[in-house]
């Protein structure tokens, strides 16, 4: 089960979940990554070594993807 | 943009991309500033002595100020990170949920006793923490501390503000530190005991991690 969930002030919300087999589970996943990018937030995919990916398409084969705000020097 | 590039660090387009080399002239540069600190200060302490030795307490004031100095340098740096404290609401721990599973087994329970997360780089070993972090370069002598924050944190619980900080990192390392605000650098030593008590051993471990990568 793949997940994609936003950093917010509840700690985080997860707006969707999907497997490979739910195509319909699939394309609300990638509609409500759209609409949160389109609102300004980054997307990360974890990448099995540990590293992150920034991604601008739903990777549909990432088992977590999370949107965050963007960050700057404080 | 380029694939791989923090989006944050590719909005800076005058910025220089950080690298080893750019952290290594930064440290050079501090240690400069360091000596020239102790040299302002104690060249005319010396001097005082040297023309009148009843002038000690006066010579010991100028020299005490130098250390003042360098201590305060050391001590923004170390106060820029800001460790989490315990998670306490409903937010704060499914926050922190999180973020230890980002961090994985192994560091999360000093995650825990710290505040701070440990994240593995190829320019070292960072700690991060809410609002800023420290690398600590191969070998683990020199630290560079970073201010660097989410940019709209309104209500994000402190362990959300050190996922959204450890998420950049992983994306893009020297993009991160691009991206982020030089505090301090210099010897870990000066550093420590400036960080609160209960982060001290995660620059202990944070140090051993970054010995262990220069030898690999």
């Amino acid at each position: 089960m793949s997940r994609l969930i936003r950093l917010d002030r509840t700690g985080h919300t997860e707006l969707a979940s999907w497997t490979a087999e739910d195509a319909e589970a699939q394309q609300a996943a990638i509609e409500a990554f759209r609409r949160e990018l389109d609102e300004g937030m980054l997307a990360s995919a974890t990448l099995a070594d540990g590293s992150a990916e920034v991604v601008r398409e739903l990777p549909l084969d990432a088992d977590l993807v999370v949107l965050r705000r963007p960050i700057a020097g404080g | 943009m380029e694939a791989g590039v923090l989006a944050e660090a590719a909005a800076m387009p005058w910025r220089r991309r950080a690298s080893e080399r750019t952290l290594a002239r930064e440290g050079r540069i501090w240690t400069l500033w360091s000596i020239g600190v102790i040299v302002t200060f104690g060249l005319p302490a010396a001097l005082l002595v040297w023309v009148q030795p009843l002038a000690f307490p006066v010579s010991a004031i100028f020299l005490g100020h130098a250390i003042a100095v360098l201590h305060l340098q050391a001590r923004r740096g170390a106060r820029g990170v800001k460790p989490m404290g315990d998670a306490v609401t409903r937010p704060e721990q499914t926050a922190l949920g999180l973020l230890g599973d980002l961090v994985g087994h192994g560091e999360r329970e000093l995650l825990a006793e710290s505040g701070l997360a440990l994240q593995r780089g190829r320019l070292g070993a960072w700690l991060i923490g809410q609002e800023g972090a420290i690398l600590i370069r191969p070998v683990g002598h020199r630290v560079h501390c970073f201010c660097v924050r989410v940019g709209e944190a309104g209500g994000l619980p402190p362990a959300d503000r050190v996922a959204h900080l450890l998420l950049a990192l992983r994306e893009d390392e020297q993009g991160f530190a691009t991206v982020a605000n030089r505090n301090f650098s210099g010897a870990a030593w000066r550093l420590r005991p400036e960080l609160p008590a209960g982060s001290r051993p995660a620059l202990r471990r944070a140090r051993a991690v970054a010995r262990g990568s220069a030898r690999n």
